[in-house]
């Protein structure tokens, strides 16, 4: 995060020596008189193109900007925000902004790669033509469809192309497909809201945080992650002298901005939660008619959190009982103007679903669900669908992989679809095949060792990317896909205050031989036999019938880009005389859930006692910074110069046992023996706690063709090999590792892909 | 006419969009940039203070950059903006060392370089790019002279602070605090 000057000035006194040769000084010298501005780019005579970002899974919509070079060529200039767009406000994040990095990267994917072995038993790459890969791939898909069925061949997918692969693979047969965007990240959330309030909150989350008098962040390092239209809105909470309580081991930019900074101990926060309910169920702070209109289960409830005192939760979070009273007043006094926030990143430690429970729970004692300054009720378009033929339906899908387990789930765990690769998996139903879009799994998925076990156990595996991820290191074909800025996609329809829609349209031409994936969809299903599915020559098209029918057209979406459409109900807001049905069993809001007892859950949260560092051992923190989506960018030539590599938080205290000064560069090694490939520098500082170390997801690439990634910082996910799963949703608690200095390099064999 | 900023270090999360935005919008090479970030710590755990703020030329009414100058590149156009005319800089740094802010680098094509609150979005009427582009809208930009501008309303309302006083400079970059 930190950007000094030094850092550049260092860097730009290297040019001086080049600069006195390559200038006249007399020559160059004009009379001030004389003097014309330099030339300066000009918004007005620039072209501009609407696009949505794909930097992020906000998916903030803007404008990208070409002009002419000084070879009078067309190129990207910038990429700023669309002023009628609610994700961002017209305003990018420095990722969206630097997003022109992912097209300029020097190191992209350029043509179709296919594994070749030598004579000598190297496995090299070699570059095809589009035609060989589509070929190999099609025959791939039909074999493995003959050996073993369609399903199992799998389809790991992130980001907007995914659609497309989704749409090739359920006509081919197959649904066994997942991303990491849920199990990885958001899945104990959104079923811990769906088994409370009937309803996930999806994406972007329905804050009402611009309108809030108390926002309270759990873990949830908003600034830090840039949510663009939260930290928007949580700025002009901070204008509004609206009070901030921030629940982080580490002192956050978050926890900055904040009247109250709980440094709590980590894997407690269950226990603070009940000890919140107890002081306002205790002193009649929750709102009592919302409660008593809206809920189910409340007198439970109230028996349940009877013992959770303050002092209860003292012993085990550290945080003082004055200090948990005063909060729980705080935010009482904002009520129903309050965010408990449910956070994003919700995979900690293996009872993640029974936290966002306990969240929710909360949220609705001080009646914020459905209010003003809590949570809104968001409004989505709605476009009609391109025809085509309805999908075979698959014999199996990832549910059976283990169908006694993560009963809570909706969508496909990516996990168990591992689970359903790997060798040790001896009965019933294997997947035998990856196709993987837009996600580096061995960076994403906790336990690479046991990742790279299920890829070493595939018989084909096709790899779709703009760069050589760590995942194109293992396929047998990659296909180098086209970036956001160069292709043509579905039509973003996020869900807002007000229901909007946004056009991805192409403002180059496709970088070397890179394609757009709906093209390799369209290609491999004509070899498929599946032309039906894909029943148009350009994606355009598509979007041009889809726009047609509601009365625009892809005309009129160029040239604005966002399109605002009008809520269809006027309920963005609870209307306070009438009665609200609730999606639940009992059609209210479950503080008891039934549900969870009959899936074999606690029908109310509790708080378990988790692990605790050995001694010598610091339990391991990761997160986000501004700059950085995961490893996405940790290649971008505009957000690498933010932040080169990663630095590991060390508290003072912990520095000086260890002897640690800051810029020294440390190995970590985990509590299961995992050591870190590459080093990273340590950071001493008063910002976190003396049990815990902090670093950046994404780091410590291991592709050496990623020439500013590769071996800059630790990969945090190598380090979590301990992951706790998450009973009701299978997802991957990562927050339960501890990890140890090695001040000296450890020997080991590199292991680059 | 007197062009100045105020920045809001308790908005400012540090994102560096204004960085980006300002290399993009002027395209500046890698390596190099007009603007930064910088943080300061204080106190202990758990008592912490943290400001961050968004940094670059202060755009002085005392100039040392301007009057250290041996060609007269470095000079001030209306509003008070401090510029660099790249043809007629002979790269000799003088303005580089006498600047007490840090704010002007070599560019690698032979001149010195520096921001311009981006005079060219400026006289058609836009904000600087890292002003407009900012998510949590902790910048102001406009005409301290006027004072019913954002700006001059922003700063009588707030307390203010510049950087590095004792310089002597007269910064135009207020810092609400």
């Amino acid at each position: 995060m930190k950007t000094t000057r030094r850092d550049f000035i260092k860097i730009s006194s290297l040019g001086i020596g080049g600069l006195a040769l390559s200038t006249s000084p007399i020559l160059g010298w004009v009379p001030s008189f004389l003097k014309e501005d330099d030339n300066t780019p000009d918004d007005s005579t620039a072209k501009r193109y609407p696009n949505y970002c794909e930097v992020c899974f906000w998916n903030c919509a803007g404008w990208v900007y070409t002009n002419k070079d000084k070879d009078g060529n067309e190129k990207i200039w910038k990429i700023i925000g669309n002023d009628d767009d609610p994700n961002s406000n017209g305003r990018f994040c420095p990722r969206g902004t630097g997003g022109i990095g992912m097209y300029y990267d020097k190191d992209r994917l350029r043509k179709p790669l296919k594994r070749v072995t030598g004579e000598d038993g190297n496995q090299t790459f070699v570059e095809i033509e589009w035609d060989e890969a589509i070929d190999i791939v099609a025959k791939k898909m039909k074999e493995i469809k003959t050996k073993y069925g369609p399903e199992s061949f799998a389809l790991f997918k992130h980001g907007t192309s995914g659609k497309h692969f989704a749409t090739l693979f359920k006509a081919y047969g197959s649904k066994n497909m997942a991303g990491p965007a849920y199990s990885q990240c958001k899945a104990p959330r959104e079923e811990g809201f769906r088994m409370t309030f009937g309803h996930p909150l999806h994406s972007p989350e329905p804050l009402d945080i611009r309108n809030t008098r108390c926002l309270v962040l759990i873990g949830s390092h908003l600034g830090e992650n840039m949510h663009n239209g939260q930290v928007q809105e949580m700025s002009e909470a901070i204008e509004n002298g609206a009070s901030i309580i921030t629940v982080d081991p580490r002192f956050s930019t978050a926890a900055s901005k904040s009247k109250f900074w709980l440094p709590i101990k980590p894997s407690t926060d269950i226990a603070l939660l009940l000890a919140w309910m107890h002081v306002i169920i205790k002193e009649k702070r929750y709102d009592i008619d919302y409660v008593e209109k809206n809920t189910s289960g409340f007198e439970q409830l109230k028996n349940h959190v009877k013992n959770f005192t303050p002092e209860w939760a003292y012993g085990i979070t550290t945080i003082k009982p004055d200090i948990i009273r005063k909060t729980a007043r705080e935010m009482a006094a904002a009520s129903p103007a309050v965010i408990i926030h449910p956070g994003r990143h919700a995979t900690w430690y293996g009872d993640d679903t029974q936290r966002s429970r306990a969240i929710a729970i909360l949220n609705a004692l001080l009646g914020s669900w459905g209010r003003r300054g809590g949570f809104f009720n968001p409004e989505k378009a709605k476009l009609p669908k391109y025809p085509m033929p309805a999908f075979p339906k698959p014999k199996w899908s990832w549910r059976d992989i283990a169908p006694d387990k993560y009963p809570l789930a909706k969508m496909g765990v990516t996990n168990l679809l591992i689970d359903g690769s790997h060798p040790d998996k001896k009965e019933g139903h294997k997947i035998k095949a990856w196709f993987v879009v837009g996600t580096n799994l061995p960076v994403t998925i906790p336990n690479s060792k046991r990742t790279i076990e299920a890829i070493h156990n595939q018989e084909f595996i096709v790899v779709v990317d703009t760069m050589p991820s760590e995942m194109a290191g293992y396929a047998d074909i990659v296909l180098p896909e086209a970036t956001y800025l160069e292709r043509y996609d579905d039509l973003r329809l996020a869900q807002h205050r007000e229901p909007t829609i946004a056009l991805r349209m192409p403002a180059a031409k496709p970088y070397a031989e890179t394609r757009p994936g709906w093209k390799m969809c369209k290609d491999i299903a004509g070899k498929l036999g599946l032309s039906e599915y894909f029943n148009y020559n350009d994606y355009s098209e598509v979007l041009d019938w889809q726009l047609k029918k509601i009365g625009s057209s892809l005309d009129e979406m160029k040239e604005i880009g966002v399109m605002k459409l009008d809520r269809k109900y006027n309920d963005l807001y609870f209307h306070e005389h009438m009665e609200h049905e609730f999606e639940t069993p009992t059609g209210k809001i479950e503080f008891y859930s039934n549900g969870m007892l009959a899936a074999g859950f606690a029908p109310m949260p509790v708080y378990t006692k988790h692990p605790e560092p050995p001694k010598g051992f610091y339990r391991l923190i990761y997160g986000r910074a501004p700059m950085h989506t995961f490893s996405r960018t940790t290649n971008n030539p505009y957000l690498m110069e933010l932040m080169k590599e990663n630095a590991l938080w060390v508290n003072p205290k912990t520095a000086k046992d260890w002897g640690l000064k800051t810029g020294q560069r440390v190995w970590l090694q985990n509590h299961q023996g995992a050591v870190s490939t590459f080093s990273i520098a340590v950071r001493v500082t008063e910002r976190i706690r003396q049990d815990s170390v902090y670093m950046v997801h994404g780091f410590g690439r291991l592709n050496k063709k990623l020439t500013k990634g590769y071996g800059a910082g630790i990969s945090d996910t190598e380090m979590v090999t301990d992951v706790k799963i998450d009973k009701e949703t299978g997802s991957t608690g990562m927050r339960s590792n501890f990890v140890t200095f090695l001040t000296e390099e450890p020997e080991k064999k590199e292991k680059t892909v | 006419m007197r062009y100045g900023m105020a920045i809001d270090t308790r908005k400012c999360v540090g994102c560096s969009d204004c960085v980006v935005a300002c290399q993009t919008e002027n395209s500046i090479p890698h390596g190099y940039t007009r603007d930064w970030i910088s943080e300061t710590v204080e106190g202990m755990y758990p008592n912490l203070a943290l400001e961050i703020r968004s940094e670059r030329c202060n755009h002085c009414d005392d100039t040392p950059c301007v009057r250290t100058c041996p060609t007269g590149s470095s000079h001030i156009i209306e509003g008070g903006i401090v510029k660099v005319t790249h043809e007629e800089c002979i790269g000799c740094g003088a303005c580089i060392e006498s600047c007490p802010y840090d704010a002007r680098y070599f560019h690698p094509e032979g001149y010195v370089d520096k921001c311009t609150f981006c005079d060219h979005r400026v006289k058609n009427g836009q904000d600087p790019a890292c002003v407009s582009v900012c998510p949590t809208h902790c910048m102001y930009f406009g005409d301290l002279d006027d004072p019913n501008s954002e700006i001059s309303k922003v700063v009588a309302k707030n307390k203010v602070k510049v950087l590095a006083p004792e310089a002597g400079t007269k910064p135009q970059i207020f810092y609400l605090v």
